[in-house]
């Protein structure tokens, strides 16, 4: 017998050769719906509290940056109505939370945070961006990374590509990042000794204008029995 | 068409699973002073230790690591992930059937490369010796490969005090994505911690080769008389307000504890926290 192993799936196979191809929801090799609350162990000053100004320490911002960030001004952004700046995609996942994933039909995975009360849709397929205006959560092409020894799926991953973003900020205190920039999302489970359930989502965050490099970090969430601890709450610009 | 099966069955791994050798960057895009030049002293904010655990680590002097019996405390399997350091990673193959027998991590300063059996051998009684390496033995779930360390000295979780006991493990899951590799690490110790310590850390493929490993850690004389044992007495850590000074951060989060990782535990500082006017110190950019 030789069992091979391929390499990742860009999108689920048809159901037998030359059949149409699976729904992804049929097709998804983890699933991720459910509950899931943040676990902050890492950069806990800059997530659990509003970090000082002027405390950029990890982010390799360009001098164009900084110059934004020196200016940040948390009033200013009540008073236009911009207090969810730090709730955008690229900084979503780094917001102590919980988040509620569920698929929203057959071809859309959604995600609801209760912090700042966001939602992201990942769209599967040959979905089209809509002509609109970039949002600050963006829009977000998803494929399943789908591992197989031979025909039969035992592992896998989910891959989120995300543009089309409003600018905001990757911290609280003002690091900003512009309407060029772009993410790129894996999420993967990992199975604790102790029987948690952990979802890993390593984020890459790409801004020419406002990073000298992809800034490349990654959350953990643990998975929780229901909706313990879900307490919706409004975006703020100071906490 | 024999021929070509037989390559297959050669060149192929038996089961799903993912090339991790090369040389892989740190990204230290998080949680970089703390891997860099260290923790402050009293940040134990998110750390899940019990009450033993906070207790040393508030009886914890910097040097101690001076004593020549403690000078290579740090370096313990866990300084994979509290260090800033790239990874070298490549097998050890069978030279009969080509059949990996194990992955091996090197690179990082001041300790031997890591060793992850393939082979499906034991792990070894829990009355022998502990080492700073500890054992360690992976298994694949698809690309997935799950490593898990046991038998390794006491040591730290965090730079500052925080101790992992001679009953910790490790549990490592590697996660390829093309030109990344993200690490999960998930400490248990059932003598310093309430629940497992989780840390995640970002790698980039590299052409740049990593050093497959750093100078060794090497015991020698730094002035500590003999039969004094830095430390200090409960009640007596001088630093225990740092965190506060400086980011307003108060002592019951710097203190540590389970509640502190969860964003619940916001709620109970909320009034205590005002953002402070200015980042004076450890501020980061340009160059971070």
């Amino acid at each position: 017998m030789i069992a091979i192993a391929l390499p990742l799936a860009a999108q689920p196979p048809g159901g037998g050769r030359g059949g149409p191809p699976m729904i992804p929801k049929a097709a998804a090799p983890i699933d991720l719906t459910g509950y899931w609350v943040s676990i902050v162990t890492e950069d806990w000053r800059y997530r659990m509290v509003t970090p000082a100004p002027g405390d950029y320490q990890s982010v390799p911002m360009t001098p164009a940056a900084i110059k934004i960030a020196d200016a940040w001004d948390p009033a200013k952004d009540e008073a236009s109505g911009d207090q969810c700046k730090s709730y955008g995609a690229p900084a979503l996942l780094r917001v102590p939370e919980h988040l509620h994933i569920t698929w929203q039909d057959d071809q859309t995975l959604r995600m609801d945070t209760d912090a700042g009360k966001q939602t992201r849709l990942f769209h599967f397929g040959d979905w089209k961006n809509p002509e609109s205006a970039p949002t600050l959560q963006g829009d977000s092409v998803a494929q399943w990374e789908i591992q197989r020894a031979g025909p039969r799926p035992v592992n896998g991953s989910l891959k989120v590509a995300t543009s089309h973003l409003k600018a905001g900020y990757l911290r609280k205190n003002g690091v900003p990042y512009s309407e060029n920039a772009s993410l790129m999302e894996y999420y993967d489970l990992v199975k604790e000794r102790n029987g948690d359930q952990l979802l890993v989502v390593t984020i890459v965050v790409t801004d020419p204008t406002y990073l000298r490099e992809p800034f490349i970090i990654s959350s953990h969430f643990k998975k929780l029995d229901g909706d313990a601890g879900w307490n919706p709450t409004a975006c703020s610009a100071r906490w | 068409m024999k021929f070509a099966a037989i390559l297959l069955c050669v060149a192929l791994p038996a089961l799903a699973e993912i090339d991790l050798s090369g040389s892989w960057t740190s990204k230290n895009h998080e949680d970089n002073m703390e891997r860099g030049a260290g923790p402050n002293p009293d940040d134990w904010a998110g750390l899940p230790f019990n009450e033993s655990g906070r207790a040393k680590a508030l009886g914890f002097s910097q040097s101690i690591i001076s004593m020549p019996e403690r000078i290579c405390w740090f370096q313990t399997q866990w300084h994979i992930a509290a260090g800033p350091f790239s990874l070298k990673i490549w097998s050890e193959n069978d030279p009969l059937t080509g059949r990996i027998l194990s992955w091996v991590i090197g690179g990082w300063e001041t300790r031997a490369p890591m060793t992850i059996w393939m082979d499906g051998r034991p792990h070894p009684s829990k009355n022998a010796p502990h080492d700073q390496t500890g054992f360690t033995t992976g298994s694949w779930n698809g690309d997935t490969l799950t490593a898990y360390t046991t038998h390794i000295k006491s040591g730290y979780m965090r730079r500052n005090g925080a101790a992992s006991s001679d009953q910790a493990t490790i549990t490592t899951t590697f996660m390829r994505h093309g030109d990344m590799l993200t690490l999960a690490l998930v400490m248990e110790d059932p003598v310093y911690l309430t629940e497992p310590y989780i840390l995640t850390r970002s790698y980039l493929s590299t052409p740049t080769p990593v050093a497959v490993a750093g100078p060794p850690c090497i015991v020698g004389y730094e002035g500590v008389e003999e039969g004094r044992v830095p430390h200090y007495l409960p009640g007596k850590n001088p630093f225990i307000d740092e965190m506060d000074k400086i980011y307003h951060i108060p002592r019951e989060a710097s203190l540590g504890g389970a509640e502190t990782m969860y964003p619940a535990f916001r709620e109970k500082i909320k009034d205590k926290f005002v953002i402070p006017p200015k980042c004076t110190r450890n501020c980061g950019a340009p160059g971070f």
